[in-house]
């Protein structure tokens, strides 16, 4: 616990402008990072002695609507020489949904970031193959926004046929 | 013959009237070789309906002869939306929609989830409950590797074995109906504790079992292990070093089997994994038979734990009687005004979490099980995440699958061992 605060205030130490916040939560301490300096402060991360955080377990999008900065993007880092787990965190405002990947240094979050981009819309600049991954590559808007409905699809019926019919996206001739 | 703009359409789906052929080639590029253009090598669909791909998993194949070029894998099939649904429902009630994630592994799921809400609401469970949940969850880590055991040497032509590993199987489901009512998706384990406590018929049950299975593991391996057949099918087969492996994001067997030490119950032990004396295998050379033979060690090592527990099982409450969180008990119900006030709250509103936002890290038959739970303070999640151990693994296939023939390919998807609900959520 003490070792990762340490480690919290030796990253602020070494980016003392990139790093805006640091918050311990039951345990856990997240860093909060300026969304330009992800990438300096994620290979400082993995390559710096004594920090040593080689593996991305996760990486998580949250949206905070109607706040703004809206979306905020989690790295879970986790150090397997040292046991020691440590969470990045940048906030992207929604009137630029976009932030600099991150597979250049953790291979691991190809899919992660791909997943993002599906569900909240998030862009990662210089991601190898941004596509959609789990919706159809035609789907429109981003379900894990605050403001995209929970939305159901109307039973279709032999009286209500063809309002329903209307309304589907690619309707069969 | 050369490859057309309309043969790819035909691969890459139905288009839509906004997308043009264009955009749906740029796609691809990256991912192809550009001897797919010259019309060298043929793109292939395996899946989304095919008996070895373990679920609704399509891959694209660029074939060059029977040799595997590239591996450009398509999920999302059985995507439905959990994550958004918990969104909309209590703590408690939205408990249901993570047994359904992952079909074999759905108490551990429960497990994940709950233990995240402790942690952020900072419940004591009480260490009867601890310890059944260890049972629970090392009895679906056997339930899981039985049927992957039978499924994986299924695929490589070895059908008898399947009866015998669902015949085993049938006896954990059971077990779990024993505990929690149902043979599958029992939501047994609750936030605070269990359901409730062990059924007087579950611990004979359980005994019984620890003395079948042993014998049976034995047979398993008689029948595999030194299968001339076996090993010429998966030694050397899907090879992933150790650096790869970290660099994907692997966990669980797959990461073992290269010989990387990480197994979450040892190094940051939950639900008192700590009291227990058990064995992480390790593989050498990170192919499939390597991933075999531990997922086999494994299933002796859980039996130990769960001996271990059965041996030790504390006596006490099996759920935490924090009433802020956990309903009272129906006895108390007739006689405490109190508890009926907990009572009609916690199923009406449902209790509310403090804000803040945790990741909880568990082993999952399958690897890392992680949830990061956000609360804002009130009776719903802000949002939750699964981090699927599936999901993870299956992104490197590209990996162990680099210029191995076509057959091959059955035993790598097979030892990654995915659960397509799982990666798809």
């Amino acid at each position: 616990m003490t070792d990762l605060i340490e480690i919290a205030n030796n990253l602020r130490g070494a980016f003392p402008g990139a790093v805006q916040d640091v918050i311990e939560f039951r345990g856990e301490v997240t860093v909060v990072v300026d969304k330009s300096a992800i990438v300096e402060v994620a290979t400082y991360c993995r390559d710096t002695n004594g920090l040593e955080f080689n593996m991305l377990s996760d990486c998580a999008g949250n949206d905070y609507y109607p706040d703004e900065p809206r979306f905020g993007i989690s790295y879970m880092l986790y150090s397997l020489p040292h046991n020691q787990t440590l969470r990045l965190k940048a906030y992207v405002h929604g009137d630029d949904p976009t932030i600099q990947t991150v597979t250049g240094i953790w291979s691991g979050a190809n899919w992660l970031e791909r997943e993002i981009y599906d569900m909240f819309g998030v862009t990662f600049e210089g991601h190898p193959d941004l596509r959609r991954i789990l919706l159809p590559f035609d789907w429109t808007g981003y379900p894990l926004r605050k403001d995209y409905p929970l939305g159901y699809e109307e039973v279709q019926f032999s009286f209500n046929h063809d309002r329903v019919q209307a309304k589907k996206p690619h309707p069969r001739e | 013959m050369a490859l057309t703009e309309k043969d790819l359409t035909h691969v890459t789906g139905i288009l839509s009237d906004e997308q043009t052929v264009e955009t749906t080639l740029d796609e691809l590029r990256e991912s192809l070789s550009p001897a797919a253009y010259a019309g060298e090598t043929i793109l292939l669909n395996m899946g989304p309906q095919h008996p070895s791909t373990h679920g609704v998993l399509r891959l694209l194949l660029e074939l060059d002869g029977e040799n595997v070029v590239n591996v450009i894998p398509d999920i999302g099939f059985l995507h439905t939306g959990i994550e958004k649904n918990m969104e909309s429902k209590t703590f408690e009630k939205a408990l249901v929609m993570t047994d359904r994630i992952d079909y074999l592994n759905n108490l551990g799921n429960n497990l994940a989830y709950c233990l995240a809400i402790e942690k952020i609401a900072e419940i004591n469970v009480p260490d009867r409950a601890q310890y059944i949940r260890v049972i629970i969850a090392e009895l679906q880590r056997l339930n899981s590797h039985l049927v992957w055991l039978g499924t994986h040497v299924m695929d490589l032509g070895a059908t008898s074995l399947f009866l015998y590993c669902l015949r085993e199987r049938e006896y954990i489901l059971d077990m779990f109906e024993m505990v929690g009512g149902q043979r599958m998706m029992g939501s047994y384990i609750r936030p605070g504790g269990v359901w409730r406590d062990l059924t007087p018929e579950f611990i004979p049950a359980l005994r019984k079992f620890l003395k079948y299975m042993p014998p049976k593991i034995d047979d398993y391996e008689l029948l595999v292990t030194e299968n001339p057949i076996f090993i010429d099918r998966t030694q050397g087969i899907g090879t992933i070093t150790a650096e790869q492996a970290v660099d994907w994001s692997v966990t669980g067997p797959y990461l073992r089997g290269s010989g990387v030490n990480y197994d979450i119950r040892k190094a940051m032990p939950y639900s008192s994994y700590d009291h227990f004396e058990f064995d992480v295998p390790l593989g050498s050379h990170g192919d499939t038979y390597d991933r075999y033979l531990i997922r086999v060690q494994e299933m002796r090592q859980s039996l130990r734990i769960i001996k271990q527990a059965l041996d030790n099982l504390p006596n006490g409450p099996f759920r935490s009687s924090d009433r802020k969180y956990v309903p009272p008990p129906r006895a108390e119900l007739g006689a405490s005004m109190e508890a009926v006030i907990h009572h009609f709250k916690l199923w009406t509103e449902g209790f509310k979490l403090p804000a803040g936002e945790v990741y909880v890290r568990t082993e999952s038959p399958r690897g890392e099980l992680g949830v990061y739970l956000s609360s804002n303070g009130g009776t719903k999640p802000q949002r939750i995440r699964f981090r699927t151990p599936s999901f993870v693994n299956l992104q490197s296939i590209g990996v162990p699958a680099k210029d191995v023939l076509v057959a091959d390919l059955v035993a790598i998807i097979g030892t990654i061992d995915i659960v397509l609900g799982d990666c798809d959520r």
